[in-house]
């Protein structure tokens, strides 16, 4: 089953917020120059943001579930613009119910672009009433 | 040129001291739901929240072995969960190291911790890939 595909705007400003919560001060999420000098493009979101973007994603699908796993790889880094931002989309398809856990198969873009690897989350669903 | 040491090779199977317990109060767990656009019904914390713990038993590992953490990129995350994380949780993480491969000069750090709760019992063991810049990169 194909689910309905979320998007989601992440700004320099939705970093800082992330870094609070999550305690991951990493300041390649936060300073260009920090980021460049690592190779990288330039400010890219914590890949656990762009994951749990894609976690409230699976909790909008599956409201109570009771998530089993969860894992992804990061493939590709999504570049924060200094203004504005970028979109990401998560999409999801079901691809398994057996033994009571539901298997959803998961694909985050960046720009058309796969930005995680092989997400995937197991998840315990209450069944209806 | 810097060109930063490469991690340890006998750091392989090595765990770290547990974290200092965290309580998970709801104010936090709120603000990690608001901080990733989720919406919070007073249940359970969302299924990353316990990467705040991963994070501090990262970090203490990072700094014991003078790694800094902009030279880190993570590479992958994988959470397996015994129960979820819910207010009023007292956690704690132990990480270990379990492998380290050097590809094209940059660390490729495997670690897993396992998140424990007051009682001693486990609740989510998620292991990381950091990618450490180092040297060439």
């Amino acid at each position: 089953m194909t689910l309905e595909t979320q998007t989601f705007t992440i700004t320099r400003a939705d970093l800082v917020r992330y870094a609070e919560a999550s305690g991951d001060h990493n300041p390649i999420h936060q300073d260009d120059a920090v980021a460049t000098s690592v190779g990288l493009p330039g400010v890219i979101a914590h890949g656990m943001y762009t994951m749990a973007l894609a976690a409230s994603a699976v909790a909008a699908w599956f409201p109570g579930a009771e998530v089993v796993s969860f894992g992804c790889k990061f493939t590709h880094p999504v570049v924060v613009p200094a203004e504005g931002g970028v979109e990401i989309e998560v999409a999801g398809e079901t691809r398994s119910v057996e033994d009571g856990l539901t298997t959803v198969a998961l694909t985050v873009t960046c720009g058309g672009q796969k930005v995680l690897g092989m997400p995937k989350a197991v998840l315990r669903v209450p069944a209806d009433d | 040129m810097f060109r930063p040491m490469p991690v340890d090779q006998s750091l392989v199977g090595r765990a770290f001291p547990p974290t200092q317990p965290h309580e998970v109060t709801e104010a936090a767990v709120r603000e990690f739901v608001a901080a990733t656009a989720g919406a919070y019904d007073g249940g359970a914390a969302p299924a990353t929240y316990p990467i705040v713990l991963a994070f501090d038993a990262m970090n203490a590992f990072l700094e014991a072995e003078s790694v800094d953490l902009f030279r880190i990129v993570h590479g992958e995350q994988r959470f397996s969960y015994e129960r979820p994380v819910v207010p009023g949780d007292v956690l704690t993480a132990t990480l270990t190291v379990t492998s380290l491969r050097q590809i094209a000069g940059n660390d490729i750090i495997g670690t897993t911790s396992e998140i424990t709760d007051d009682s001693g019992a486990l609740v989510c063991t998620t292991s990381a890939t950091l990618v450490h810049r180092g040297a060439g990169s």
